[in-house]
């Protein structure tokens, strides 16, 4: 390519580097760099506050601070529940709609794509509605079948959370599962037929097979997600402070660092500490999930 | 029935080609009607939390909290948008424009950043290309918190926190975008029509504005669309940086209403279901207007 092609070329991308810098790179940094420091008040705290360098040792709090850590582990362990579930409902309604004919795939897919549509505060407000004992039906209907079920009880939350996020997430993962099953070759299929497959059989042996590429995609995507789960727990806080307390999640206990205890330090901290468990959990998601295909 | 013909017949070869389609109809109607019913209960699952906010948004107090929640009990949906677009001075049509200025404006402003980005990516060869490639795809992984905690100070510095711009800027850089267009760009955009160009003499601006923004209609048409559903379902940076309620996104005003309860002893409670209920549609017309766009964005942006 030409010299100043090349350049003209480079010239396109040059506003979203700039941007980058200056909304990725440059925060990051910042975080970074406060993380390393601490503020302290000098003398009896009417002087104003300092801030000293102090190594890592928000690092350190970060990763002994029982609050966090069990913050993260419930959420991981939330995960290897609710990701799972999802996704295989997810893949079994893309192989039901990858068997019907295609007029009902098609009516289907978008009634199955209602909840994608609703935006992830509103599902939460809705969903927090129904599982009220107040307004919501499902409590009725529970007592009418023998249950006395209590949607925000504390074993209860994580349930009813997931049951919320599964409601949401099931329509998109779904489609992007479909699609995949949908750029497999057909001949396969009857090849398979003629060969005395039953269609359970090629569901398991050659749909799902094929599908592996977007299921690892939509965990992962999943994955990620959760770590950084805020929306719905705050919204369910808002209705039952008992049971979902300020520092339920990890991004919660960074918020209220930041905002309530005004700790920006160990906020930052935190916050590039989960940044790295990301890292790390993506990437030993990836290795098994790609260790299994060989 | 059909398989005792199946049998009876010779040679077999024959049948399978000519009976194989009535059999496996056969078979599979009765397993079509078997799928569709797994089909219909997923379909219950997933539009009665709607069908409920639809009938509980008609309905008055006593009504909420004493009929059925999944069938209708008078007719009070006036009643409620009128509470809804009244109270508090109409906030709450303050928050939809809020809303819908942030999404919109914001989109847009990425959307045009990351089709120019894609196509610089997808059709140039400059030093640092893999780079800015790199910082795309590793952006991903980026928590949120990360970048909007740091972003809240730097934006208080310089006296951006609490006004439109706090949402706005942000929104300007979206790598998912600039990867979604550098994958489109590659699928429309064919080497040959930029090489026609430039010998006609066409400048490199002239070629983008002119050329490569219309063919990819389509494409920037999916990366609005994404942006805007982003932005407008986003909660984290509008509770981060938007501070004074009048510059709030409905999504925030919805989250405080419903706080309110419990903070203030105040039920909003209808007014929440109502505004939740407004608060879909302009979602559901731009997702059914521009079906045929996401779509395809939501596929191919998943699997390529």
């Amino acid at each position: 390519m030409i010299r100043s092609l090349r350049w003209k070329g480079a010239a396109f991308t040059v506003p979203f580097q700039l941007g980058f810098v200056f909304l990725y790179l440059l925060p990051i940094g910042y975080a970074v760099y406060q993380s390393l420091y601490t503020e302290q008040s000098s003398g009896l705290g009417l002087g104003g506050s300092t801030e000293t360098f102090s190594g890592l040792d928000n690092y350190q709090q970060g990763l002994t601070d029982s609050a966090f850590m069990g913050s993260v582990l419930r959420v991981v362990l939330f995960a290897c529940v609710q990701i799972p579930v999802m996704l295989l409902i997810s893949l079994i309604l893309a192989l039901l709609l990858d068997a019907v004919t295609a007029r009902a795939a098609g009516g289907f897919r978008i009634l199955l794509l209602v909840p994608y549509m609703i935006p992830g505060v509103v599902a939460a407000l809705v969903w927090i509605n129904l599982y009220s004992p107040e307004v919501g039906p499902l409590t009725p209907l529970g007592e009418s079948l023998g249950f006395d079920w209590n949607f925000f009880a504390p074993s209860m939350v994580w349930p009813s959370i997931g049951n919320l996020l599964t409601w949401h997430g099931i329509g998109y993962n779904m489609v992007i599962i479909y699609a995949a099953l949908q750029a497999v070759p057909r001949e396969l299929f009857e090849a398979a037929r003629l060969d005395g497959a039953s269609e359970r059989r090629i569901a398991l042996s050659i749909k799902i097979p094929h599908v592996r590429g977007a299921l690892v995609l939509t965990g992962m995507l999943s994955i990620i997600q959760m770590l950084q789960i805020f929306n719905e727990p705050a919204l369910f806080r808002n209705v039952t402070p008992q049971t979902v307390n300020d520092s339920f999640t990890p991004i919660m206990i960074i918020y209220n660092q930041a905002f309530n205890a005004g700790n920006y330090h160990y906020a930052a901290a935190l916050s590039v500490l989960l940044a790295l468990i990301l890292g790390v959990a993506s990437f030993l998601f990836y290795r098994l999930t790609s260790r299994e295909a060989d | 029935m059909v398989l005792t013909e199946d049998r009876t017949k010779k040679p077999p070869t024959r049948t399978v080609r000519r009976l194989g389609r009535p059999d496996r109809a056969a078979r599979s109607r009765g397993g079509q009607r078997f799928l569709l019913i797994g089909l219909v209960l997923a379909s219950v699952y997933s539009l009665f939390p709607v069908w409920w906010l639809i009938v509980a948004a008609t309905k008055d107090r006593t009504g909420l909290y004493q009929s059925n929640g999944l069938w209708f009990s008078g007719m009070h949906l006036w009643d409620n948008l009128h509470q809804l677009f009244t109270y508090d001075d109409g906030i709450f049509l303050r928050w939809t424009a809020n809303s819908l200025l942030y999404a919109g404006v914001g989109s847009l402003g990425g959307t045009l950043v990351a089709l120019a980005t894609g196509y610089g990516l997808a059709r140039f060869d400059f030093p640092g290309r893999q780079l800015v490639f790199a910082c795309v795809v590793g952006s991903f992984l980026i928590p949120i918190a990360l970048l909007t905690l740091p972003l809240y100070l730097m934006f208080s510095e310089i006296g951006l926190v609490d006004t439109p711009w706090a949402m706005l800027i942000p929104c300007l850089i979206n790598p998912f975008s600039v990867y979604l267009a550098k994958v489109y760009t590659e699928s429309t955009i064919p080497f040959e029509l930029l090489e026609a160009a430039r010998i006609d003499g066409a400048g490199e601006l002239r070629i983008f504005f002119s050329i490569v923004l219309r063919m990819m209609t389509t494409g920037g048409a999916t990366v609005f669309l994404l942006a805007f559903v982003n932005t407008w379902n986003a909660f984290f940076l509008p509770l981060t940086v938007l501070r004074g309620e009048e510059n709030w996104t409905l999504n925030l005003g919805l989250y405080n209403w419903s706080g309110k309860r419990l903070e203030s002893g105040v039920d909003l409670t209808s007014l929440v279901l109502t505004g939740a209920l407004m608060s879909i549609i302009p979602m559901a017309i731009m997702m059914v207007a521009m079906r045929r766009y996401w779509r395809t964005g939501v596929t191919l942006g998943a699997l390529k």
